[in-house]
């Protein structure tokens, strides 16, 4: 699997801050091939948004352990769309409740994973979702 | 006559690393006497009649929502025989900021009960008695103000603050490291921290005013040694920022509690608590001087749970917190908090809520366990795991003072460091199927969350009411009296030598806001800056 020359954000958005699942995502993409930048705990949608349009990436991945992923992914996508960046895909992992995916993607998320996904599966979802 | 031509089982070892013998004999054993429970070096317990003398404290990490919710919620679990209360705050509260704060606008009362000001204090804990329950707070960075706010609910109500018992975490170190609710640089947290120290030892001589958590950094993915080892560590840092104030070891030392996760590896559970016992009196004794015996004992709490729980299949939780309850109790917990099956994705709802509580009293009343102190002292294996428990965390403590010190170690992001190597590792194995999660990675079943219960669902309008609320407290309270204790909080911020809690204390009497008082402390103190990831 490669993900070589794609550039990815992985974001902690809002106030949670239980990081290592966000830390691992990036070395593993790292280890994949992808250009990846952490933003680090506590990013405001519209800072995450700012840097993502900045960095031109591909992607953002959110980080979200706190039960606030509707309103997070939804604020992040707003600030995308203000700044003409729409086009970049924002998928999310921590822990979601697994009712809430099917709304998550119906969104606009281009995929959910939790920490239960193998990180291989994670990585080829990527992947697909990138090609 | 075929026994010499069977294969050896394959090496095995317990998740710290430590080899599994397929059988454990008594040479093995490096002093095979562990010594009596109550007893120096207390390998068998702090106590000597064990939960004979008193039985350890129910207490479920609960709150969410508004306060009234969160109250309404307390009063179903200790209407359902729950012993001590265990306030869980929302992020925005945790971190320093008001309701209405933009940047939380996402997580009021989510994860949760807000709790801005006095006024919400009082209704979260409207109809409990105050003198006669025990309530633990898990707050941080904001610790000093939430206990202050806790004295002042007292006040209020009539309560002797020295009737209160209790616990707040007040444990920042593990926040750089693991949780993440820093607010403050290390070194003014570090003050904050003996302030609320040395003001509970006057004031409320029978609450604990730090719990020094290993539980985030284990469930962020360190191994049960490394969990015990980095808290000790950081247990020690405390100590001696007391003693740099020229404060006696024995006049606080007995008020110090820890706090960790049990996960399921039954008996290396087990040991890692007795050989933390020995280890933490043997350092009070020694390297510490400390005269009074109660200086020496390890009190702590648990929490059953956390990242050993699983989304898919969730009932099968049950009989892991089940599992981990009789670690908890086999290795002498004085209070344990188990978790609901639910918890690995929402709020328990109450039904799952009072199934976990219900886990240990089953445990407590019907199993025998806690009939006998020790039960499992003496068993070749456990004194063999302890033994070897024992070395691994002090070897983890070695490497940190190799390292320079705690503090270094967590600003230059070194055990952080540590910790994502353990938990890439763990899933690496986990991913592999070296190591089995019954659900994930066997037994799975194609149709998605079979067993899913009852779905929890926060009421969508919170956020607006509490606001109101807020607002209503701000128009309300007397805002000269407010300011005036504000702006004393923020000259005394600059003096080192002058304790905040009693100016906390008093701006919480004043009904200033979380926010307000946060504010007022990082203009002088600034903020922690995150290290950068290393790997």
């Amino acid at each position: 699997m490669s993900l070589k020359g794609k550039r990815i954000l992985i974001a902690k958005p809002g106030l949670d801050g239980h990081d290592v699942g966000a830390k691992i995502i990036t070395l593993a993409l790292r280890d994949a091939g992808a250009d990846v930048i952490y933003t680090g705990l506590r990013k405001s949608p519209d800072y995450i948004a700012r840097v993502a349009a900045d960095e031109d990436v591909d992607a953002v991945g959110l980080s979200i352990l706190s039960g606030s992923h509707h309103t997070l992914l939804a604020q992040t996508l707003d600030e995308l769309a203000k700044l003409g960046a729409a086009n970049i895909g924002v998928f999310i992992g921590g822990t979601i409740a697994p009712q809430d995916t099917q709304a998550l993607l119906e969104m606009g998320a281009l995929g959910v994973f939790t920490s239960e996904m193998s990180l291989n599966d994670t990585l080829s979802a990527l992947e697909a979702a990138l090609s | 006559m075929t026994t010499e031509t069977k294969p050896e089982p394959a090496p095995a070892f317990t998740p710290s690393g430590i080899e599994v013998p397929v059988l454990v004999t008594p040479e093995m054993l490096g002093n095979p006497d562990p010594g009596l429970p109550g007893q120096m070096p207390y390998t068998r317990g702090i106590f000597a009649n064990g939960f004979r003398g008193r039985r350890w404290t129910m207490r479920q990490y609960s709150g969410f929502g508004s306060a009234e919710e969160s109250n309404e919620r307390y009063r179903f679990l200790l209407d359902q025989g729950q012993t001590g209360l265990s306030v869980a705050l929302d992020l925005p509260t945790q971190c320093g900021y008001d309701p209405v704060d933009i940047v939380a606008s996402a997580e009021v009362g989510k994860v949760g009960v807000s709790l801005s000001n006095l006024a919400e204090m009082e209704v979260l804990l409207d109809g409990i008695d105050l003198g006669a329950i025990s309530t633990s707070f898990t707050i941080n960075s904001t610790a000093a103000i939430i206990f202050a706010m806790y004295l002042a609910a007292a006040d209020n109500a009539g309560v002797p603050r020295a009737s209160l018992s209790g616990t707040i975490q007040n444990d920042i170190l593990k926040e750089y490291v693991a949780r993440g609710t820093w607010i403050f640089p290390v070194k003014p947290s570090m003050r904050l921290i003996a302030d609320s120290i040395v003001y509970a030892n006057q004031e409320s001589p029978r609450f604990n005013p730090i719990s020094i958590a290993g539980a985030h950094v284990r469930d962020a993915g360190c191994t049960a040694a490394e969990e015990i080892g980095y808290t000790l560590a950081n247990g020690l840092a405390y100590v001696n920022e007391l003693l740099a104030r020229g404060v006696d070891i024995d006049s606080f030392a007995r008020r110090l509690s820890f706090f960790f996760y049990v996960h399921m590896d039954l008996f290396e559970e087990v040991a890692k608590f007795r050989a933390a016992r020995r280890i933490w009196a043997r350092l009070l004794q020694e390297r510490y001087d400390a005269k009074d015996p109660r200086s020496l004992l390890f009190r702590f709490g648990v929490v059953c749970g956390g990242s050993s729980l699983t989304a898919a299949q969730p009932l099968n939780n049950v009989v892991r917190v089940g599992t981990e309850t009789m670690a908890a109790v086999l290795g002498g917990a004085q209070s344990i908090f188990t978790s609901a099956y639910d918890e690995a994705f929402q709020i328990p709802t109450e039904q799952s809520a009072e199934l976990a509580l219900r886990t240990q009293q089953i445990i407590s009343h019907e199993s025998g366990i806690a009939d006998t102190v020790d039960p499992l002292g003496g068993s070749y294996y456990v004194e063999y795991l302890t033994d070897r428990m024992e070395d691994k965390i002090l070897r983890v403590m070695q490497e940190i003072d190799d390292y320079g010190g705690v503090v270094k170690a967590i600003e230059e992001g070194y055990i952080q460091m540590r910790i994502v190597e353990r938990a890439r590792e763990r899933k690496r194995q986990v991913d592999a199927g070296q190591r089995i999660v019954v659900g994930v990675n066997r037994y799975q079943r194609d149709e998605e969350h079979a067993g899913f219960g009852e779905v929890f669902r926060q009421d969508p309008d919170n956020r607006r009411r509490i606001i109101a609320k807020y607002e209503a407290i701000r128009d309300r309270r007397d805002n000269v009296r407010t300011e005036k204790a504000l702006k004393a909080l923020a000259s005394a911020a600059i003096h080192d030598d002058v304790n905040l809690m009693p100016l906390l204390v008093e701006c919480c009497h004043a009904y200033a806001t979380v926010g307000e008082m946060v504010g007022e402390l990082k203009r002088h103190w600034g903020e922690f800056q995150e290290p950068p990831l290393r790997a």
